[in-house]
């Protein structure tokens, strides 16, 4: 759905569920995962409903992920680092991570 | 002047919209009565809307014996009600009754908990339940995340909670179902009794029904001397945390903490003496969170997603009122803290009383607001 920009930042190796996503310098969580066409995040905790990045400035907290092993953490928030684990978020989250 | 024939508009009139109040409305429906429930509008200050949501026994009666029984009392028929509820709405209230925690975070803490619940089940006449006091280990074995400055707590099996929001609304759902009229935004100014029936004033008119049950919260202090009965009330706040939903980790209530059947986490027991319901004091929430995380430090990095205050209803000693007055034959009040844990016996038990227009004092007569005078208690 998404095309990035001819002059996108240098290349930022990431993982989303174990697999290997190229992101750029600068990318956060959230566009990162939309750029690499990952059509849902998460779902709801109740209904399961799937869930993707929508605001994408802090407000909606659709976009939430576990990052390094942090549940609901907001992946519009949160910029890529070299090595970052992101997990997809199920349900509800799990306390303790 | 001959008195005129009263031809009510209603058998009873309820005031007090919120769960003492519905639960009771519902019970009166049961009966066969013609109801009609007057509530406030929505700025009124709403207990029902904030609560703990515990259906709760342990540590209750301490200083007024029959309180434990009459508590253990609802408890037992609790299962009996939310599944009535359910056959008439076909809504699930989630009651659990899985047994519950005091968590203690000091050896003080559990001593004092244990000298408490000596004093309760010492006292005379006292209802036979049990409550035991666990170390740590033995708690772990039933809460398994307890953090390593739990030293112990004590467990009731009898104790449990429901999703108090779902209850208020499945009972409003049945008493619709049932005819009653529930009429918003009728504050009642004054009660007179004329004609062998009661006339109650409101903005949008007089209501005329046969009895009056007061069950209206702390604003029966207000109420109660309208027909000749008293409620002292001492109305408290008390905050509650709620956390993002997370898997299900926690298989009992605690006290201060439990999971909803929805996974969130509520936190809370706090009591201030202000009754400013708009109000929060940071410093409060945060020692509870503070006193969470302790007891269960896997909650330490889950997210908030709301705070709230809300004020307790409270009567003068916290034991519930129910009352029949004696100048005002017809009218009673229905009065106590425990809204959600007693809301079995004020549908199937303080209803049918009402319905019948005489309190069985075999079960009720320690709940009257004549023990506030101790001179002329009998």
């Amino acid at each position: 759905m998404f095309k990035r920009l001819a002059d996108a930042g240098t290349a930022v190796a990431i993982t989303v569920d174990g697999k290997p996503v190229a992101a750029r310098a600068g990318d956060t969580v959230a566009a990162a995962l939309l750029a690499a066409g990952i059509d849902h995040c998460r779902t709801t905790p109740v209904t399961g409903a799937p869930r993707a990045p929508y605001c994408l400035m802090g407000v909606c907290f659709e976009c939430l992920v576990t990052v390094d092993g942090i549940g609901s953490r907001q992946g519009c928030l949160i910029p890529v680092r070299e090595g970052m684990k992101v997990e997809t978020q199920i349900g509800k989250r799990e306390a303790g991570r | 002047m001959a008195a005129s024939l009263g031809v009510a508009d209603y058998d009873v009139a309820v005031v007090g919209g919120g769960l003492v109040g519905v639960a009771t409305a519902w019970g009166l429906a049961r009966e066969g009565c013609r109801v009609v429930v007057l509530d406030e509008g929505d700025r009124a200050v709403r207990a029902s809307r904030g609560n703990f949501a515990l259906v709760w026994v342990q540590s209750k009666g301490l200083g007024l014996a029959p309180y434990a029984g009459w508590t253990v009392r609802s408890s037992n028929a609790w299962g009996g009600f939310s599944d009535l509820l359910k056959q008439e709405t076909g809504l699930d209230v989630c009651f659990q009754r899985p047994g519950g925690f005091h968590l203690a975070l000091s050896e003080k803490e559990l001593e004092a908990r244990a000298d408490t619940l000596k004093r309760l089940h010492n006292q005379p006449g006292i209802v036979e339940y049990k409550t035991e006091i666990l170390d740590h280990s033995q708690v772990a074995r039933m809460l398994p995340d307890i953090g390593p400055e739990v030293v112990g707590g004590s467990y009731c099996p009898l104790d449990g909670h429901v999703n108090s929001l779902r209850l208020f609304r499945t009972l409003h759902t049945a008493i619709n179902a049932r005819g009653v009229t529930y009429l918003p935004g009728h504050r009642v100014e004054n009660i007179t009794r004329e004609g062998g029936e009661f006339r109650l004033t409101t903005a949008h008119g007089e209501i005329r029904a046969g009895k009056v049950a007061l069950a209206a919260g702390n604003a029966n202090m207000r109420l109660a001397p309208m027909v000749g009965l008293e409620a002292p009330m001492r109305p408290e706040r008390g905050q509650i945390v709620v956390t993002e939903r997370l898997r299900p980790f926690l298989n009992y209530p605690v006290v201060t903490l439990r999971q909803t059947d929805e996974g969130t986490v509520m936190i809370g027991d706090s009591k201030e003496e202000s009754v400013d319901p708009a109000g929060l004091t940071i410093g409060v929430s945060a020692t509870e969170a503070e006193r969470a995380v302790r007891q269960f430090p896997l909650l330490a990095n889950v997210n908030v997603v709301r705070t709230w205050s809300a004020i307790r209803v409270m009567t003068q000693d916290g034991f519930p009122i129910y009352d029949e007055s004696e100048t005002h034959p017809g009218a009673f009040t229905v009065c106590c803290h425990s809204g959600v844990t007693l809301a079995a016996n004020h549908a199937l038990i303080i209803a049918p009383m009402i319905a019948r227009g005489v309190l069985d004092t075999s079960l009720v007569a320690p709940f009257s607001a004549r023990r506030f005078h101790v001179q002329e208690a009998g």
